[in-house]
């Protein structure tokens, strides 16, 4: 991905006075379709190539099988999940009764649920934030090597290939109160280190295994966003006496803008969704409750407790959820940010 | 109507050809969470069974832990493929009981087999856990445990304490706990698995309190908890002001706490008669005592329940099939087999009989931990507060005690409001779980 952007950036850029970085932060695989089409005709045409089938049936057929795809995967279970958190049902499905909005009322005037946003939230932002910080850190560490750049940057995006799980129980053991290393160092910095009782210490866990495994992706795309980065206006900078601080700060930082924005994006969907099995390896939700998130709760409500009902109203809000994130970053992400 | 028409034809075309293919041989399916040695005992088992007649043929299928072969087994029911039969460990027991509709008590597939049940053949305390109230038999037990005391003989020989005499009641732990801990014989002085089980159910049982109403669930599901009577916030308070200066040591809701026994950093440890095993194979020198009591408590040690897995059946199935399952279960009850399985797992054995075996064969001279379980299980007969614990969701139910205790062993909570604020969040869990 990397690659790809950087050489089709400076043949865009070729006839502007001064050559702009292009828009796409880190989305490289789209980054080659419009592009592709420039010799067209017009400016707005090579922006949104418009292709004409000379069949009308062709098209969609063509689109049919992912048509197919999303309608089993998605819409079905989504329409299950819907139709589910408007029952009240026992485990077997032996008694329904059709209740309308009552588990949405329950589970949203449930003090536990509430809790868990709080969770969810306090996780998520520390998670984005750790895991971007420590990558553009790193990211920007690994645009200065020169020799063996190549091993530093597959050292770098390896962890992201571990499965959550993995991550959570490599985590697990290193802060093992009783047979980890780490916990063996910390407490003999005189930290009382007991994630088992103690929540802060639990969610510390937690958000540095989910930020570890997330370091790599985002190392990814801050090293593309960095090469996006012509090399000439930090020359220039350099020339008028500007230091490195500076430089980053004035010029690298705000460049990489859009890639920050949309990683912003992503990394709060990964800490929302795709951190149950870090949790579930490390914590299982405690102490207490203080790292059940709500993805942590949907499966303990629902798997744990067999309180189907609920379980599937809090998926449906968790999908709504998503739906305005989604909505958000396509509003956000691929329409306002832009520099100038 | 249409629809349902070509589904049924294309079934019965399956089943015809699945019939044709087996050549009359009926299949037995059995849905387990046994790992490691355990599952090769069920192997083992269904291999015997499967070899001793040609009528039927067990397979057994793991379904991965506990919870998630009974998701496995309700998620099979919904999709009406279930299997024939499926392990359930003693905390679903209240589920599968409040799915009527769904499950084949055990004594009307062994009449059905033609050798109706026996209860006076099978160990009291056990037969009544499983059993509805009005003692018809539910579920067969298969791996049955209770909790028991174990001690690190080298580090009470450190701390100037008994070798040969664990400590027998509460209090007395909590002495040897402290002298263990200021001696400097370990950093830690007592530890325990399952807080929930050992700490509250059994601890109900075994000083004959009251866990909760209606006979702890076992008379009805509609059942309030009373774990914050004065005994139980008395034992937790202790707990709690132990755990303060490390003396008591916290290791996590099931049974974490093994690994920091075997590591030698507690001296004493309440856990399974199931757990015997690690303990042995850590070559530790180490010693077992009946789980401890509360001598205030009137009438204690009354006896402890207990806790391990049964297998259910589930309804719906050919009278073939159920007729094949009552074989295995009768199978599974010979003195011979029920003896093998005690002595090389560690299970209680289910029958008198094998029970009697095993102590002609001398084999509790030799292995004394073995029968302190069965002892605590058979010393009385059970009173209404010590047959066991039913509850429609008690793994729901554990989860809130265990999140009020976690609270509480951090500091943020005295035992009564931990217990108070259990007993209430609880009570309406289980409203919630029987109101559908």
């Amino acid at each position: 991905m990397p690659q790809s952007s950087r050489p089709s950036a400076t043949k865009k850029s070729a006839p502007h006075p001064y050559p702009l970085p292009v828009t796409n932060g880190g989305r490289g695989i789209n980054a080659g379709a419009p592009q592709a089409d420039e010799g067209h005709s017009g400016k707005e045409e090579a922006l949104s190539p418009r292709v004409t089938f000379p069949n009308k049936v062709l098209p969609y057929l063509l689109v049919a099988p992912q048509l197919a795809i999303t309608a089993v995967f998605f819409y079905w279970p989504a329409g299950q999940a819907l139709y589910q958190s408007m029952l009240r049902e026992d485990p077997f499905g032996l008694n329904s009764k059709f209740v309308w909005f009552d588990n949405f009322a329950r589970v949203l005037s449930d003090p536990n649920y509430v809790n868990s946003l709080k969770v969810t939230v306090v996780f998520s932002i520390a998670t984005a934030f750790v895991s971007m910080a420590v990558a553009l850190l790193l990211a920007v560490m690994a645009d200065k090597v020169i020799r063996g750049r190549g091993i530093y940057r597959t050292l770098m995006i390896w962890p992201y290939a571990v499965a959550p799980a993995i991550a959570g129980m490599l985590w697990l053991f290193l802060f093992n109160p009783s047979i980890g290393t780490l916990a063996y160092g910390l407490r003999w910095l005189g930290f009382d280190w007991n994630p088992l009782l103690d929540g802060t210490d639990a969610m510390v866990l937690v958000v540095t295994a989910a930020s570890w495994k997330q370091i790599s992706y985002n190392f990814l795309f801050f090293v593309a966003g960095l090469q996006a980065i012509p090399k000439t206006l930090i020359e220039a900078a350099a020339i008028d006496g500007a230091g490195e601080t500076k430089r980053f700060w004035t010029i690298v930082f705000p460049l990489l803008a859009p890639t920050t924005f949309f990683l912003l994006v992503v990394n709060t969907v990964y800490a929302f969704f795709d951190t149950f099995g870090i949790i579930h390896a490390v914590t299982g939700g405690g102490p207490g409750k203080a790292t059940e998130t709500l993805v942590y709760k949907v499966y303990n409500d629902g798997f744990v407790n067999l309180i189907l009902g609920d379980s599937a109203a809090q998926s449906v809000i968790l999908m709504v959820i998503v739906i305005g994130l989604t909505a958000f970053q396509f509003r956000f992400v691929e329409k306002k940010v832009h520099y100038g | 109507m249409k629809f349902q028409g070509v589904a049924a034809g294309i079934a019965a075309s399956f089943t015809l050809l699945s019939t044709s293919s087996a050549f009359a041989v009926t299949e037995i399916s059995w849905w387990h969470a046994m790992t490691g040695a355990n599952n090769e005992v069920v192997e083992t088992l269904s291999k015997e069974f499967n070899e001793s007649q040609s009528e039927y043929k067990v397979t057994p299928v793991f379904k991965g832990t506990y919870p998630e072969t009974l998701n496995a087994g309700i998620a099979a029911y919904r999709a009406k493929q279930p299997p024939a039969i499926m392990q359930v460990f003693d905390a679903g027991t209240g589920v599968m009981m409040a799915a009527e509709g769904a499950i084949k008590p055990v004594a009307d597939i062994l009449s059905m087999g033609g050798k109706p049940f026996d209860k006076s053949q099978y160990l009291p305390g056990i037969v009544a856990y499983y059993s509805k109230p009005d003692g018809t038999m539910l579920s067969f037990p298969y791996n049955s445990s209770s909790p028991i005391l174990y001690y690190n003989k080298d580090i009470f020989q450190k701390a100037g304490l008994d070798v040969d005499n664990p400590p027998k009641t509460w209090p007395e732990v909590w002495d040897a706990a402290k002298k263990i801990k200021t001696s400097g014989a370990a950093p830690c002085g007592f530890t325990t698995t399952w807080l929930t089980w050992i700490h509250t159910e059994n601890f109900a049982a075994w000083n004959n309190v009251s866990f909760g109403t209606n006979e702890n669930g076992l008379a009805g599901l509609d059942v309030e908890l009373k774990i914050n009577s004065p005994i139980f916030v008395k034992h937790f308070q202790e707990l709690a002001d132990l755990a303060k200066d490390g003396t008591f040591k916290y290791g996590g809701r099931t049974s974490e706490a093994k690994q920091i026994f075997l590591a030698g950093e507690c001296g004493i440890f309440t856990e399974s008669s199931g757990g015997l095993g690690d303990v042995v194979k850590s070559g530790m020198n180490f010693g077992t005592g009946s789980l401890p009591y509360e001598p205030e408590a009137q009438g204690a040690p009354q006896n402890t329940i207990p806790g391990g897995a049964s297998l259910w059946v589930f309804a719906g199935k050919s009278d073939e099939e159920y007729k094949g399952v009552a074989a295995f279960f009768n199978f599974l009850s010979t003195t011979e087999i029920q003896a093998r399985l005690h002595q090389v797992s560690g299970y209680l054995p289910v029958t008198l009989e094998a029970y009697e075996k095993t102590k002609a064969d001398g084999f509790y001279d030799k292995n004394p931990a073995r029968e302190i379980p069965i002892k605590q299980m058979m010393g009385k007969a059970p009173t209404e507060n010590s047959k066991g614990v039913r509850l429609a969701n008690l793994p729901q139910v554990r989860d809130i005690e265990n999140e009020e205790f976690e609270k509480m062993l951090a500091g943020d909570q005295t035992a009564q409001q931990a217990l108070d604020k259990a007993v209430e969040r609880g009570n309406a869990a289980i409203k919630q779980a029987i109101g559908n």
